[in-house]
């Protein structure tokens, strides 16, 4: 099986996140691979070690659009296993929307169907810092794919995919034909940490650099030239602040009670 | 005017408040139209007339709920060409924020999500980064696509109700080829409690809670309010998924959140961090979550919930 795995460098949410400079786009100092494509990269390697693994000619080729500091984002993601990297990058992609990010990536992945067929892309339920959710259904309605997402689970056979998804009302069985586009919850597995070996082996993987010629993508179509979306104005909002804390002294209930009726909560 | 349309999927009996605040919303944008999914039934069509909804517009094919996604976004965006609308809305559901993607791309739109309210002129509100910023967003394109996040628009009848005019558009041959189906469906039983992600307050329990939601269901129960969970309380099978609040549970922003035996890792405030009035009880004083809590209380979760629900109950007779 082919697998493209989309990993994305986001700024750490441990930290304080900062909108900055032109079109307020997020600072990306401190990014690390943003720990919902995790379970993502889990899933392929998965379904790509119940074949065989890479002896076997499955591949898990992890994609990330981004600028120079994306490459870290790739480089973990072959430390825990994926075979080989794919970096798209260009100035041009910078401040990109999700339409021109799902346009950018469409590309990409055709980019990379050319050789030998794509039979899935897989990526997180969200992105951490965006949080849109709409790149993995933008990029299966671009690509003219199935969509398969929220999965918390995920089975191939036969050249087809059987996920669940969990909606708020009922789960759901969903059933796709191959090539699809899968996106996954934080429910699906346990991903695994690098270890020694992953880390040594990573050295050795490749990692290929794309940028928007060779994808056949115009500068205007990405980037904020290209985005159908622009952010006019950002401001920080106060960070809370603590209140008044006590400590339990068999009354706390009652005082609690008290606090809500001055809040004209009750 | 503006022309604005509306996706409301599968409303059943009655239109449920999130869809009355979608449709309050499309009034004061402009002319509003709605793309029905399902029955129309006496009920929905009564409040369409309610809201001041112009034209309900129909699907020609009747198997759209047997795929996920794409079908529907196909006969939203051709509803949205039919209707001329400037600006089409849906829930902010992870359903309809998917449709929300698709249409935008069948339309050329550009898609905001999350969004909490929408000026005259088409700027969009949303809070971004687990809520640490503020935010004004437009789309740049003729028409775009906003997602709305329940409880921030109050639902309001329209002055004058209107007799609604009833359309079908024919739904994009093809749109199901490439769509994955659903197979099987089971439906969840009901709490009976308020929806949590419009709730005026929740009470949510954490691994502090050990097993045992008894404390926070029956806090909640005494101030009518819905059930929150951390991930660690629904990883542990105390209480179902559906429960829980975070980055990838839901985002709640009500008047009161009662935070119990719960730490506040990061991924927990992102969830909860907007609510207007944070209250914690936690044993150990270190918890993060006293950091933005404007009540905390260092104790133990089974003395001081049960205590609060007695009071509670006395104060209220
Ligand atoms: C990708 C990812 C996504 C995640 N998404 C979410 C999410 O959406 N929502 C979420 O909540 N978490 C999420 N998490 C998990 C998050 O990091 C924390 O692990 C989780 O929130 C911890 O839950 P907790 O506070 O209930 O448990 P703990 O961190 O174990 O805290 C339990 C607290 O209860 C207190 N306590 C124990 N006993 C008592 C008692 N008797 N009385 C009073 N206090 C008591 C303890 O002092 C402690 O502070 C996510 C993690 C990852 C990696």
């Amino acid at each position: 099986m082919k697998i493209i795995v989309l990993v994305k460098h986001v700024p750490d949410a441990q930290f304080d996140r900062h909108l900055n400079g032109e079109g307020y786009t997020t600072d990306r100092d401190e990014s690390i691979l943003s720990e919902l494509d995790e379970y993502a990269l889990e899933a392929a390697l998965q379904l790509a070690e119940a074949r065989g693994g890479s002896k076997a000619g499955n591949q898990v080729i992890a994609l990330s659009m981004g600028p120079s500091g994306a490459v870290n984002a790739i480089k973990k993601a072959l430390q825990i296993g994926a075979t080989e990297g794919v970096h798209l990058t260009d100035d041009a992609l910078s401040g990109s929307d999700a339409a021109a990010t799902s346009l950018a990536l469409a590309a990409a992945v055709r980019y990379l169907g050319q050789s030998s067929t794509v039979d899935l892309v897989i990526t997180g339920m969200a992105s951490t810092d965006g949080e849109t959710s709409l790149v993995p259904a933008q990029l299966a309605e671009r690509l003219d794919l199935p969509q398969v997402t929220f999965a918390s689970s995920l089975e191939v056979s036969g050249g087809r995919l059987t996920a669940r998804r969990d909606a708020d009302t009922s789960s759901e069985t969903v059933e796709a034909p191959l090539p699809a586009v899968v996106s996954v919850t934080d429910q699906i597995n346990e991903p695994r940490y690098p270890n020694f070996k992953g880390i040594i082996a990573a050295k050795r993987k490749s990692i290929t650099t794309l940028s928007l010629a060779d994808i056949g993508v115009e500068p205007a179509q990405v980037g904020f030239a290209g985005s159908w979306t622009a952010v006019t104005n950002a401001e920080e909002r106060p960070p809370r602040t603590a209140g008044t804390i006590i400590t339990d002294e068999g009354d706390a209930g009652i005082k609690l009670v008290d606090f809500l009726a001055a809040q004209k909560l009750l | 005017m503006a022309k604005v349309l509306v996706f409301i999927d599968n409303p059943g009996a009655a239109v449920k408040k999130s869809y009355l605040e979608l449709l309050t919303l499309a009034r004061s944008l402009g002319e509003g139209a709605v793309a029905l999914n399902g029955e129309l039934s006496d009920g929905v069509a009564a409040a369409f007339a309610e809201y001041g909804v112009n034209t309900v517009v129909r699907p020609s094919a009747q198997d759209l709920d047997d795929f996920l996604v794409a079908p529907k976004a196909a006969y939203v965006a051709a509803a949205a060409e039919t209707t001329g609308a400037g600006i089409v809305l849906l829930d902010n559901s992870p359903e309809g924020k998917e449709i929300a993607a698709r249409v935008g791309i069948r339309l050329n739109a550009g898609v905001i999500t999350d969004v909490v309210a929408v000026d005259a002129d088409g700027t969009a509100h949303k809070s971004v980064l687990a809520g640490s910023y503020n935010t004004a967003c437009r789309a740049k394109t003729p028409v775009s696509v906003v997602t709305l996040k329940a409880n921030n628009v109050a639902a309001e009848p329209a002055p004058v109700p209107s007799t609604p005019e009833t359309v079908t558009v024919e739904v994009p041959a093809g749109s199901t080829a490439a769509a994955a189906r659903i197979t099987a469906r089971e439906q969840k039983v009901a709490s009976g409690r308020p929806d949590l992600t419009d709730a005026r307050i929740v009470v949510a329990g954490g691994r502090g809670l050990d097993g045992d939601f008894g404390p926070v269901e029956e806090l909640a129960d005494a101030l009518g309010a819905a059930v929150g969970a951390s991930r660690a309380a629904t990883d542990a099978g105390w209480i179902s998924h559906d429960a829980q609040v975070g980055q990838t549970g839901k985002t709640v922003s009500p008047q009161l959140y009662i935070s119990a035996g719960i730490s506040g890792a990061i991924q927990q405030k992102a969830g909860m961090q907007t609510s207007k009035v944070i209250v914690a009880v936690n044993k150990d004083a270190e918890s993060p979550v006293f950091e933005i809590a404007d009540f905390g209380i260092i104790g133990d979760v089974f003395d001081v919930l049960p205590q609060a629900t007695a009071e509670i109950k006395k104060r209220k007779g």
